[in-house]
């Protein structure tokens, strides 16, 4: 019953089973030997570990820094990945005020120079998709909600995950440390294309670039080690009774997302060694003059870079299906159908990555082909956001701060893959590559992604985490004003774009043809809203940080959803449950006829309830 | 202590040979990229047949032999473990590593030749790649040699026996990346 | 300790050493392939041999086949995309020019290679 395959099931499911306690130091089916496979390498049987009789860590360095407690390790991504928000945050801050106010004294840095321009848009880029998206959205959720929401007690390789987070944690302090050394941060964009990043000579932040490199490419350990352990873990270690299409759809998605990155990441981390040679070796990967091709660097990014955009978007949209669902109270329109979508989606992502290259020099028939493959692309994705629409009808619908960072991750997301239509066309794409207008779009993408989608899943799993409530009313606040606020910086950019502005130029000055003076308007409205945006954001911040001590106490399930999660105490123990459950049925049984409730949690029993 | 969610095998896999195959999965798109490139810019630039006929084909041939024959030892040691022949395994995990560090002293012997006849990474297309696609695989080699030392540490007292299995896996997976450097850099001049 | 073993039963006893001979011999026609100075010979016997032996080793020494297809598929999806990947960047690396772009850095590189090796053959070395 609860898998397919023809191999005697260690579990076989019945109705109610004995309870398998996670405080038991040994577990009751004797030692299965199973060990944590080849990556658990580290063999520390000392802090961090369980104690012997199955209390957990006591001392504070083992109980936070070196916990290897998923709940743990996911606050560590999260609030690494929140400090690292502030510093993208600070440096958008000072670029849009030099777009706004050329040649300015910027308040809180200064008069910005040509190579800071620079490294302010390349350090903003590169820290919000690999520091803020990518640990945040699937490192600290995925690992916060993968086993909690299962039904077990832990990642499979607890250790691996710590080793995972304190790589991640020395890639971050390499990029941060970058800022720092002579010559100063990369500067050649977080797309990074030789020979500009290839020659010290050229970029003259010959130790940064290094930096930046090796940063990256730690990072890529980090998350191919933390993939590891999301997949194997929703794979093998499910509650009794889990069967595939029982997997709650956040879970997923995060899990998809981790084998698109695992197939993705490995041409770039191959053409990361050869950069770094180029740059401190005197290799000729990428020199024309020696044999090398600077094109070829940009396959190898974008191989992985276009999957990337859909890694970082499928936990988006997996944390936006559990928020709509349950505040519609109405299961999941097409669970099956938005399942399947996403894998042709993840894998049709594979098919799309040389439209970033189109007017690189590329063989137009090649561009040709990429036009239709994206084109293509667009449709699982509409249909994906069409389901999502439709769950909503006819449900009963509380509009729930959550609920409403998921409705607008909806709306706002459609714009973007709206605008990327025109994008995606090789011919319109002559003219639009390297303005504003694609970056406008991508925000409108990342935006929803990244932003929104986070303050959803920390809102809506706040009561879990902390075992308190978010105040309501100034998350509403905090909401309307960043919404507003953020339609305020970029529909402006979408014109400027699409009247020619062009990215990453310091100062419009220094290219006469480009100024267009009567934009400048509109580009101090986008900056100007910005500014509001960025301090709208001390409001969340308050209500985040002072809710976790002050903030109404909450029950294991304040908004009454089904998926296992909400059966563990809010905040759970180590070890998540006391019982571990079994699971009886799909993770959105709401509305069911016949019960007095309008839920139906996952883990109660037929006519138990 | 090992958690719950370790010892489950939803699948029929156990968990840890799932990781593994995981891991191996993501290497073959590390080591396609760098092949790939390679392979593109060696048929787009014929001229490199000159540099590449220096490559020591005797020295490719041997280390291949090498590594064929520890991933025998590596499937022996799987062998005993299945059949809990501790100590067997641990034996021929030994015997793996000793194959291990033939491939790297030949390893050295070619490259420090090939150095000192000035074909230095630097020394144009061909080499760069010569010297990172063999030297990513050294890194590889030693990682797993370590490994297997560290599980022959537990497979000597018949303990964690599996991880054998998925260490010989992950070995057999640097052989295969060999089975292929070898024609791509030692034959096809 | 056999509960883990659940899955499959000790793997059926290959003649591990007999596969290891297969692979040596193929080694062996291998480097002789070369030797016959056949351009098409040579690529057959070194990339075709190396495929079988590929095979071999997956099938033979890692079991592949007994594990659930799941791993297959993902294993052989991965293959796929670095194929994909060849396809995808071949038109513009591995070929100097296209419709309307011409690689001049490239072609020079190219150009002047093969003019040190025709020198060098007129001079009468032979590699």
């Amino acid at each position: 019953m609860s898998t397919n395959d023809n191999h005697a099931h260690p579990h076989p499911v019945e109705p109610i089973l004995p309870p398998m306690h996670a405080q038991d130091p040994v577990p009751p089916h004797g030692d299965h030997g199973d060990g944590h496979g080849h990556g658990d390498h580290h063999a520390e049987h000392g802090g961090g570990d369980h104690g012997h009789d199955g209390h957990g860590p006591t001392s504070f360095w083992s109980k936070y820094v070196f916990s290897v407690d998923h709940k743990i390790i996911a606050m560590q991504y999260l609030f690494t990945g929140m400090l690292m928000a502030l510093i993208g945050g600070f440096t958008v801050y000072v670029f849009r005020m030099q777009q706004a106010f050329p040649d300015a004294h910027i308040p809180g840095f200064g008069v910005v120079s040509p190579d800071q321009y620079n490294m302010l848009v390349t350090s903003h880029g590169t820290i919000m998709i690999f520091w803020v998206a990518m640990p945040v959205l699937i490192a600290a959720f995925g690992n916060f909600l993968i086993p909690l929401m299962i039904g077990c007690d832990d990642m499979v390789f607890p250790r691996l995950n710590r080793l995972s987070y304190q790589i991640f944690l020395l890639s971050a302090i390499i990029l941060v440390a970058s800022f720092f050394v002579k010559g100063g941060a990369f500067g050649g964009a977080w797309t990074s294309y030789p020979p500009l990043s290839a020659k010290g000579a050229y970029n003259t932040t010959s130790l940064g670039s290094s930096m930046w490199v090796v940063a990256v490419a730690l990072e890529f350990v980090a998350f191919l080690m933390g993939g590891i352990n999301f997949v194997t873990t929703a794979m093998n270690s499910r509650a009794p009774g889990m069967k595939l299409f029982d997997i709650p759809i956040v879970v997923w998605f995060i899990v998809i997302a981790s084998i698109m990155f695992m197939a993705s990441v490995g041409p770039l981390f191959a053409g990361a060694v050869m950069l770094l040679f180029d740059q401190q070796l005197g290799t000729a990967f990428f020199d024309p003059v020696r044999g090398g091709d600077p094109v070829l660097w940009q396959h190898l990014f974008w191989f992985f870079g276009h999957p990337e955009v859909y890694v970082v978007l499928l936990p988006a949209m997996g944390i936006v299906a559990e928020i709509m669902t349950t505040f519609s109270r109405k299961k999941l329109f097409g669970y099956k159908t938005v399942l399947f979508t996403a894998v042709a989606t993840g894998i049709i992502g594979f098919f799309v990555w040389a439209h970033h290259q189109f007017i690189a020099g590329i063989d137009p028939r090649m561009a040709s082909l990429f036009t239709v493959t994206t084109l293509i692309i667009s449709v699982p994705i509409a249909e994906m956001m069409f389901v999502y629409i439709a769950t909503l009808y006819g449900g009963s619908i509380t509009l729930t701060v959550p609920m409403l960072w998921a409705l607008s991750f909806v709306a706002e997301f459609l714009i973007g893959g709206v605008t990327g239509i025109f994008l995606g066309a090789a011919g319109a794409d002559i003219y639009f590559h390297d303005t504003y207008f694609v970056l406008a779009h991508f925000h409108y993408t990342f935006f929803p992604i990244a932003i929104i989608g986070t303050f959803a899943a920390l809102t809506y799993w706040f009561p879990k985490m902390f075992g308190r409530l978010m105040n309501e009313t100034w998350g509403k606040i905090h909401f309307w004003i960043t919404i507003i606020c953020f339609n305020g910086i970029f529909i402006p950019l979408f014109l400027t774009g699409a009247a020619g502005d062009h990215r990453r130029i310091y100062n419009y000055k220094l290219f006469p043809e480009q100024m267009h003076p009567e934009l400048q308007d509109l580009r101090v409205m986008a900056t100007v809203f910005l500014v509001i945006m960025l301090a709208t954001q001390v409001i969340f911040l308050y209500n985040f940080f002072s809710s976790m001590t002050r903030g109404k106490k909450a029950d294991a399930n304040p908004w009454k959803a089904n998926t296992l999660e909400w059966v563990a105490p809010s905040p759970p123990p180590h070890g998540n449950f006391a019982e571990m459950p079994n699971v009886y049925r799909g993770p959105y049984e709401y509305g069911t006829p016949g019960r007095a409730d309008d839920y139906y949690p996952q883990n109660i029993p037929p006519g138990a309830g | 202590m090992k958690p719950i969610a370790t010892t489950r095998t939803v699948i029929g896999m156990s968990t840890g040979k799932l990781a593994v195959w995981w891991v191996i999965a993501s290497e073959i798109v590390i080591f396609g990229g760098v092949l790939a490139s390679y392979i593109m810019h060696r048929i787009g630039h014929p001229e490199w047949a000159d540099q590449a006929a220096y490559t020591n084909t005797w020295a490719g041939a041997f280390n291949t032999l090498v590594l064929l024959t520890s991933s025998l030892s590596a499937v022996l040691a799987h062998q005993a473990a299945e059949r809990k022949e501790g100590k067997k395994a641990a034996r021929y995990l030994y015997l793996t590593c000793v194959g291990a560090a033939m491939f790297l002293v030949v390893k050295s012997i070619e490259w420090s030749t090939e150095i000192h006849h000035g074909f230095t990474l630097q020394s144009g297309g061909f080499w760069s790649f010569y010297y990172l696609a063999a030297g990513i695989h050294g890194v590889h080699v030693i990682a797993g040699a370590i490994l297997m030392i560290w599980i022959a540490q537990y497979a000597k007292k018949n303990e964690e026996l599996q991880r054998v299995e998925y260490i010989g896996l992950y070995w057999h997976f640097v052989d295969l990346v060999w089975i292929f450097l070898f024609p791509l850099l030692y034959i096809a001049k | 300790m056999s509960d883990h073993d659940h899955a499959h039963a000790e793997h059926p006893h290959t003649n591990y050493v007999g596969v290891w001979a297969v692979l040596v011999a193929l080694l062996v026609v291998s480097v002789v392939g070369p030797m016959l100075g056949h351009p098409v010979i040579t690529m057959i016997t070194a990339f075709g041999i190396a495929c079988v032996k590929a095979y071999l080793v997956v099938t033979k020494f890692m079991h592949v086949n007994l594990e659930p297809k799941l791993v297959t598929y993902f294993v052989a999806t991965c293959l796929g995309f670095m194929l994909l990947f060849f396809a995808g960047v071949g038109p513009d690396v591995l070929k100097h020019e296209g419709t309307n772009w011409n690689n001049v850095a490239a072609k020079a590189a190219t150009a002047r290679g093969m003019a040190e090796h025709e020198a060098a053959k007129a001079a009468g070395e032979h590699h």
